[in-house]
Parts: structure tokens; C-alpha cells; sequence
């Protein structure tokens, strides 16, 4: 180890490709690593990796408009600037607040000011497979991406502190602020995608995301064998774009087992499909070294 | 809901990949048999949209999707720096001679054109995504929104995507994954949101998520659950003591997986499925009547 910690993002761009399942395997096979569940909107990596909690904390990421009503003159100023229509002279919507401050520089008596709202939680906790950064979003908050930020800063130190040399991050679906920010400024994304249309279509747009950032990419196909001409398309389209292929899982139906008695599969039962992550680990691992 | 127009129903997952655009789209294809011409489909899912693959549209207009950013006069500007401290974004600064912008974070709330005291800053419009309008072969509208790659803002594409919503149709809303900002401003378009899951240790911890959301919201929900199998009571069980109805199971069928890779609806490549589509839209309308039937009698 030369003291650089790298960092690699599993990311799928369509749900449910498998993603959690093959980072948690990588979980328990690498060395030295630190687990980032970066994909806080709906956060899954812990149900398998049963963390015990450490240390935690409130997530301030957002703000939103509080009135003081006895300064209140009903101006109604906030309600004509404000573009998100979530003031009124009686009313202030949390939901649609963006906590902008504009009612806060249009009200003429200084009834308005920001408050930081908790919304969410961090946790830095420890595994059987090591330490992991992660989070809970409170349902219907908002700034999931200042909360994959702030998950990926915790790993980040807690790789630096102990002396890891790897962090391994779960993104999350899509390709907008959570997604992207737990892509920014890593060193390999590893795509984890299935030979369905729907499943090439978002890869395509992930890995168009992955090059807006620079971040060389590889890819993993799951449930490889449920249409084979598809298949075939992900192959070529990695041969066109020069991405070394990782593997190819094959269907499985012990993959929900697994995640139903709470162990890495890898640690689960041996397989087409542990056998094809063990391998896939293993040139992974080569590659993020060189 | 007006009692003219027809309920807007959205389709969403806390968990990805649980089957909520081959759910939403079988609706509206099974819907579109016995309403023809009455249904609309819209795909909310800016970031990953995917319904245009198992509905096949015919696309006829694309419509740009803009947001605000500044535009700073740097002949005008006075480097004063106020429009960089008013920024809850950070996503103005004034470094020196410079002002730098980051399209990227603005939330287009307009605080640095208000605050500037010389007038320097303009907003102009910048696209962010685009919204796609079409029908299908079997007369369905459809509307499709798609975020620009590398632009992170889903929530303006999201909105101008749903706001197509034609009271006058039965309009399927396909909503993204999870319960962030981009799934609260698709259902906060619908009267009614069909939960899709599926009955595993994810599927019941992200529908926890997604039910506390509706409900939050005031969003009354039903749950469709995917890939069911025998053994696996977890959601069935969460629903029941939640008193969420459960409006359909569709088993774990390897030939059901298949027939979505190739692109093909549920409606579409199991026509067996049909009455069980249109009676779980009959449940939906038949809970929303009794609940407006409850609340006129408080």
C-alpha cells in the first residue's frame, strides 16, 4: 500500500441490478477497507452487513423559512417573490421550501429568517467486515446529495485515520444530485447492469455521467443469461468503448436468500454466482492498485 | 379532484428495480382496452426514464425544459459581493476581479438578482432536460421527461413533466425510485399512489420509507407487490398491521423477467393479466370514493 486511498462507486443507473448485493460481497472479500452506503434515499447496504453504530449524528442539509409573527405586517412581499409557492402572509409550506432566503431579503420588517432543519441522520458503525459510513434520509426530506457528501467525507477520514486503503461506495439509482455525488472525483465506478432493455438504456446514461467526471469505468452483468442478445448488445457496447467487461452473473434465485438471512452472498453459499463476484473482485482489485 | 375530471394515479418504489414502469405501463396499456383514447401515461422518471421502451410512442414534439441562472455584467458589477452572501447555494462567488457562477447548485430562487444593488445580474434560461410528447398504437398519450446528463437537477424536469397531467384522461404517473424531492413532486400530482415492491428485506425497509412519505403528504396508497413467493410473508404481513391494501401480487416468474427484457408490458405479453390490471384501478377509484364519502360526512 502506498498510502493513497482509492475509492471505488458500485453504480447501476436502473434500481435493482444487483448493485448492494455484489458491494457487499466486495465487502467481505477486500482488505483494508472502509464501506460507504451512498445511496442514503434508500439506504439497503446495512440489512446486510448488520452494522453496530459507533457514533452518529443529526444531518443539517437544508433550511427553511420561520416567520416571527409580531413583526408580521402582512406586506405579503414573501408570497410575490417567492418562486417555490411555499409562503403565503399565514402560511409557510416545509415541503416546498427551498430555504433560499428570498423572503427572508423581501420582507421590508425583518419577520422572516432561515433555520437549518435536521434531515436526516449519519452513522459511522462498525461490521464484521470492517468500518462503514452511512445514513438515513428522513422520508419526504430533501439535499440527499449534501448527504452522500457528508457519508463519503466520514469514510474518507475513517479510511485516513486507520490507515485503509480503499473505500468502497454504494451509489445510488439515477443520474441526478445522489448519484452524481457519489461519482465525483473517484477512482473506478464499477457499472452493475442486466441484459434488459431497460437496464443498457440507464447503464448508457451512467456511464455518460461516470465520463462527465472523469471516472474510468468497468462493467459487471447480473442475471447475464435471462436474454442473450442482449447480452451480446452490452458486450459490443464495452468492445466500442473500450470498458474492460468484469463478468457475468448468471440468474440466481439464492441471491435473495442471501439477503434475507443478512450475509454478504459470497459468505452465503458457493456458486456460479460467488464464484463469478470472486473473480470479478479479483481483477478489480488488480486494477484499481495499477 | 374535480368531480368532472378523472383521478391521477402515480406508480412508485422506494426500492429501484422492484418493477414500477412494467406495472405502471401494464396499467395503462389493460386501462386503454376498455377506455380507449382516455388514458394518458406520463414518465416522471427524469433521471432513468424507460416506459417509451415497453410502450413503443410515437414521439411528435420534444419540449425544451429551462431554469434560471445569473448572468452577471461584469461592466456593470461592482464586485460588492452581496449576491455571493445572500447565496444559501453557494452558487455565486466573487473572488477578486472575478464572479464565478455554478449552474450546477443554483436553485434558481432569483436572491442574487434581488440583492444586487447596481442591477448587473440577468437571469437567463439555461435547459436542463426536456419533455418528449407522443401516442401509442393503442391511443395512449404519452409524456416523457428526461433529465440532461450531467445535469443534476431532476426536480424543474420532474415538475414540468407532471404538470402535463390532463384532468380530462385516467393519467398513470411513473414516478423515480426512492422518496426524495424528484418522487415527492411526481405524487404530489396524483390523488393515489400504487407502492410496487417486492418481498424481500430491501423491498419491505424502502416501502416503509415510501408509505411514511404518502402519508406525510396526505397521499392515500395501496401496494402491488412484485416477484411474490410463497414463504415470504414480510410485506403482506407489514401491510396488514399498517391496514395498507394490498391491491395485487405478481409471482416470481422467470418468463414475466424475460418478457420485460425483451421490452414487453405484463398486459401486453400475458393478455391473462387484463382483468386483474382494470380491477386493481376499480379498487383505487373505489377507495377514493370512500374516503371523499368519508370526509364529506365529517
Amino acid at each position: 500500500m502506498n498510502g493513497v486511498v482509492k475509492q471505488l462507486t458500485v453504480i447501476s443507473g436502473k434500481g435493482g441490478t444487483g448493485k448492494t448485493t455484489v458491494l457487499a460481497s466486495f465487502a467481505a472479500l477486500a482488505e483494508d477497507k472502509v464501506m460507504a452506503d451512498c445511496d442514503v434515499d434508500a439506504a439497503n447496504l446495512h440489512l446486510v452487513l448488520t452494522p453496530t453504530v459507533v457514533e452518529s449524528g443529526d444531518f443539517y442539509g437544508a433550511q427553511i423559512a420561520v416567520r416571527d409573527a409580531k413583526l408580521c405586517q402582512q406586506s405579503g412581499e414573501c408570497e410575490r417573490y417567492c418562486r417555490f409557492d411555499a409562503i403565503t402572509t399565514t402560511d409557510i409550506d416545509e415541503l416546498a421550501c427551498e430555504g433560499c432566503g428570498m423572503c427572508v431579503v423581501a420582507c421590508p420588517n425583518g419577520a422572516l429568517r432561515l433555520e437549518t432543519v435536521s434531515c436526516g441522520q449519519w452513522y459511522l458503525s462498525e461490521t464484521d467486515y470492517g468500518p462503514m459510513a452511512h445514513a438515513r434520509l428522513s422520508p419526504a426530506a430533501e439535499s440527499s446529495g449534501r448527504l452522500v457528501t457528508m457519508v463519503r467525507q466520514k469514510a474518507e477520514d475513517t479510511a485516513a485515520e486507520r490507515g485503509l486503503a480503499l473505500v468502497l461506495i454504494d451509489g445510488a439509482p439515477g443520474i441526478g444530485c445522489t448519484a452524481a455525488a457519489a461519482l465525483a472525483d473517484v477512482d473506478m465506478a464499477l457499472v452493475v447492469t442486466e441484459p434488459t432493455l431497460s437496464g443498457i438504456h440507464d447503464m448508457e446514461r451512467v456511464v455518460e455521467l461516470s465520463g462527465h467526471f472523469g471516472v474510468p469505468v468497468t462493467v459487471l452483468i447480473n442475471k447475464a443469461d435471462l436474454n442473450a442478445e442482449n447480452t451480446r448488445r452490452i458486450r459490443d457496447y464495452c468492445v466500442e468503448n473500450q470498458f474492460e467487461l468484469l463478468g457475468e452473473l448468471p440468474y440466481d434465485e439464492s441471491v435473495t436468500e442471501a439477503m434475507a438471512h443478512q450475509v454478504p452472498l459470497v459468505e452465503y453459499r458457493d456458486g456460479p454466482v460467488t464464484e463469478g463476484i470472486r473473480q470479478a473482485w479479483s481483477r478489480l482489485s488488480q486494477m484499481l492498485s495499477a | 379532484m374535480s368531480e368532472r375530471s378523472k383521478p391521477t394515479v402515480s406508480v412508485a418504489a422506494g426500492k429501484g428495480g422492484t418493477g414500477k414502469t412494467l406495472f405502471a405501463t401494464s396499467l395503462a396499456v389493460a386501462l386503454s382496452e376498455i377506455h380507449p383514447g382516455q388514458v394518458q401515461l406520463i414518465d416522471c422518471d427524469v433521471e432513468e426514464p424507460n416506459a417509451d421502451i415497453l410502450l413503443h410512442p410515437q414521439i411528435t414534439q420534444h419540449t425544451p425544459v429551462n431554469v434560471l441562472v445569473p448572468q452577471v455584467d461584469l461592466d456593470i458589477c461592482t464586485r460588492c459581493g452581496l449576491c455571493a452572501k445572500h447565496c444559501q447555494f453557494s452558487a455565486i462567488a466573487v473572488i477578486r476581479d472575478a464572479v464565478i457562477t455554478f449552474p450546477d447548485l443554483c436553485a434558481a430562487c432569483g436572491v442574487c438578482a434581488y440583492v444586487c444593488p447596481v442591477g448587473a445580474i440577468t437571469e437567463v434560461n439555461r435547459q436542463v432536460g426536456s419533455v418528449a410528447h407522443g401516442s401509442t398504437v393503442r391511443g395512449i398519450e404519452f409524456v416523457q421527461g428526461r433529465l440532461s446528463v450531467g445535469d443534476q437537477r431532476a426536480t424543474p424536469v420532474t415538475r414540468a413533466t407532471g404538470s402535463c397531467n390532463d384532468d380530462s384522461m385516467i393519467t398513470i404517473l411513473d414516478a423515480p425510485p426512492g422518496t426524495a424531492c424528484p418522487m415527492q413532486e411526481t405524487i404530489e400530482f396524483s390523488d393515489y399512489c400504487i407502492l410496487v415492491t417486492e418481498p424481500t428485506p430491501f423491498g419491505l425497509a424502502n416501502l416503509e420509507d415510501s408509505v411514511e412519505t404518502c402519508r406525510r403528504m396526505g397521499i392515500p396508497c395501496g401496494v402491488v407487490i412484485n416477484r411474490d413467493q410463497a414463504g415470504r410473508p414480510g410485506v403482506e404481513d407489514y401491510c396488514t398491521r399498517e391496514g395498507i391494501d394490498v391491491l395485487l401480487h405478481i409471482p416470481e416468474d422467470r418468463e414475466i423477467a424475460e418478457a420485460y427484457a425483451r421490452g414487453e408490458t405484463l398486459a401486453d405479453a400475458f393478455p391473462q393479466w387484463h382483468d386483474e390490471l382494470v380491477r386493481v384501478y376499480e379498487d383505487v377509484i373505489r377507495s377514493l370514493s370512500q374516503t371523499a364519502t368519508a370526509k364529506v360526512e365529517e
